[in-house]
């Protein structure tokens, strides 16, 4: 009952914030672009190669406050991960699962575990063999966005699929 | 660094003489006619702080008196640190103190208004062992109350003034002192985003700081043994985060289990034989303990809730965790060998980071509601909880070993923000900022040293 009313709350201020600020629950394509920094920098992707994946799949999704069940959005995210891991059969992942700093610190590393746990059973479910995916969780060690405010935690709740073989370069 | 150099060097020495010294391992037999003469009045949680004169202590030659005046120094910033004594400024002191087998001049430090008087000499013996011996005076009754000498390994210099900080403070106080103690904890460096953490330690007083991690593999929440030599510490080092146990001695690290998932938020048993920690299984985080001798595992708590930061009693027979079992972080108290956890925290908020105290009587939590996060305790049924500091983030409390003060980090805002030690004692007034060069997060308190 608890969670509930925090979750209804949550949303609110979502959508209150989303007005002024625009990806707010999903904005993976954004996130991935952002971190893909290091990759060719412009240009197409090459298909099958982690770039592709960022750009073109979306390496991420992101959770409501002390949550770990996955968002119509992160489902989308997720089917489109499977797909092209799919496409890619020889690709291996590894989830990293993330909170905000808004927690305790060995809870935190327990919350971002079960995002990655969600996540990996997602894929599984949709046909991914276990045995490609591998998780970690960071609990709230690596924020991407900084600042004091849910725009920048919302962005730190997060699962990030990374690549750790197997991809074209 | 060994813990065992000052051993059995304290002495007590009766009226004046400075005679043979009988070996005492603990200045409790003088403590109690000095906590008739000497008390610190606490009035309605407020402290009064007792106002004591801390001279220099004298030495015979430049190399001692400048010792003395360094061991003072220490002696003054402890005893001043701990919100119950008030050290008088020495610039106001009227007599100097040139003898140690000496009364002082009594009359001169009742008109500064002294209740109290340390007076001490330092020697540089031969074969580069130090000493201080002191005398602590009751101004008003005109009687010594307490006479220890202590002696250790030079480069150990400072934990002389830490001993009879100690001694002073248990004297007065008739609770154990925690100033000659040590706090392991993670040094942060580097941006928010690629944060560097190290396992470090130093005195309690934020000096001798050492590293004992390079800051490759991310580290956190490293806990003493009862015993102080040995530290176990969540490390990334695998890729897989996984617990370690750090010798102090041997500076060799060993680690716990070969664990397929995440192991995490280690905490040793009082009498050291035993680790309760977390092991992940699938989305679930349950209890699980060791025992270090034999390596065999049992389970403490199963479901698929999280369930972590345990913390034991004292006595060794419960455990004290949180988990989300009803749906959001609440603190249990279960039976050491698992079994039926009863829940103790019903305050509006979540409850998160139990830690039980060294004495028993409370356990300290880490609570968080309306996006704040404060530092409080609560008896170990539930009752009479009180919030001792509160703010946007605090967390993460452990307790002096006299569990009459906390360190916990405190975090500030922003994208430069970053986690500071602080102290508070239990009457939650006194509070203070625990030097460290970096941002620093996840205190643990040594025990006392020996």
């Amino acid at each position: 009952m608890w969670r509930n009313m925090a979750l209804a709350a949550l949303a609110l201020t979502l959508a209150a914030c989303s007005n002024t600020d625009k990806p707010q629950l999903d904005n993976n394509a954004n996130a991935g672009l952002a971190s893909a920094g290091q990759g060719a920098g412009g240009g197409a992707a090459v298909p099958g190669s982690e770039r592709d994946f960022i750009v073109n799949v979306g390496d991420r999704v992101h959770f409501l406050v002390d949550q770990w069940s996955l968002t119509p959005q992160a489902q989308d995210t997720l089917r489109k991960q499977a797909a092209w891991l799919k496409r890619y059969p020889s690709v291996t992942v590894r989830i990293e699962g993330h909170a905000d700093e808004r927690g305790t610190r060995e809870y935190n590393l327990a919350l971002s575990a079960r995002r990655a746990n969600a996540v990996k059973r997602f894929l599984v479910a949709q046909g991914i063999a276990a045995n490609r995916i591998a998780t970690i969780a960071y609990g709230k060690e690596r924020p991407v966005a900084l600042c004091d405010a849910e725009r920048c935690w919302s962005q730190n709740r997060r699962a990030v699929t990374v690549i750790t073989g197997g991809a074209r370069s | 660094m060994r813990d065992d150099d000052i051993s059995c060097n304290r002495r007590q020495f009766g009226g004046l003489l400075m005679g043979a010294g009988v070996c005492l391992l603990g200045a409790a037999a003088l403590g109690t006619s000095a906590h008739a003469a000497l008390e610190v009045q606490i009035t309605r949680g407020r402290v009064r702080a007792m106002p004591v004169a801390v001279p220099d202590f004298i030495g015979a030659d430049a190399d001692a008196q400048q010792l003395g005046r360094a061991v003072a120094d220490i002696i003054r910033a402890d005893l001043q640190r701990s919100g119950l004594f008030r050290i008088i400024d020495p610039a106001a002191y009227i007599e100097r103190i040139a003898a140690f087998d000496q009364p002082p001049n009594f009359g001169s430090w009742r008109v500064i208004k002294a209740q109290a008087l340390i007076v001490g000499q330092v020697a540089v013996l031969p074969g580069g062992q130090v000493q201080a011996a002191f005398r602590l005076w009751d101004i008003f009754a005109q009687q010594q109350i307490l006479g220890l000498r202590f002696t250790t390994s030079r480069h150990e210099w400072r934990r002389l003034g830490h001993k009879v900080a100690d001694a002073v403070y248990k004297a007065v106080t008739g609770d154990e002192g925690y100033f000659d103690t040590r706090i392991v904890f993670i040094d942060e460096s580097g941006p928010k985003k690629q944060r560097v953490k190290r396992l470090a330690i130093m005195d309690q007083d934020g000096a001798n700081l050492r590293y004992l991690s390079d800051g490759r593999s991310l580290v956190l929440t490293p806990r003493f043994s009862p015993a102080a030599q040995r530290i176990t510490y969540l490390s990334y080092a695998t890729g897989t985060p996984r617990i370690y146990i750090f010798d102090l001695a041997s500076g060799q690290r060993q680690l716990l289990g070969e664990f397929p998932n995440m192991s995490f938020a280690p905490r040793f048993s009082p009498d050291g034989g035993r680790l309760v920690f977390s092991l992940l299984e699938g989305g679930a985080t349950n209890l699980f303990v060791m025992d270090l001798a034999s390596r065999q595992i049992a389970r403490l708590t199963q479901g698929d809730a999280i369930s972590t930061a345990p913390s034991y009693s004292p006595d060794g027979r419960f455990i004290v965790f949180e988990s989300d079992r009803e749906g959001s972080q609440q603190l249990y108290v279960m039976p050491a060998g698992g079994g039926a956890a009863r829940r103790i925290s019903f305050g509006r908020g979540r409850y998160s980071t139990p830690v039980w105290s060294p004495r028993g009587d409370v356990i300290a939590f880490t609570k968080m509601r309306k996006g704040r996060f404060s530092i409080g305790v609560m008896r170990p049924d539930g009752s009479g909880e009180r919030i001792l500091t509160e703010g946007y983030h605090n967390e993460g409390p452990t307790w002096a070993p006299n569990g009459r003060v906390l360190m916990f980090f405190r975090s500030s805002r922003g994208p430069n923000g970053g986690a500071k030690l602080y102290t508070v004692d239990l009457t939650g007034y006194n509070e203070r900022l625990v030097p460290t060069p970096n941002f620093a997060s996840d205190p643990a308190w040594s025990p006392l040293l020996k």
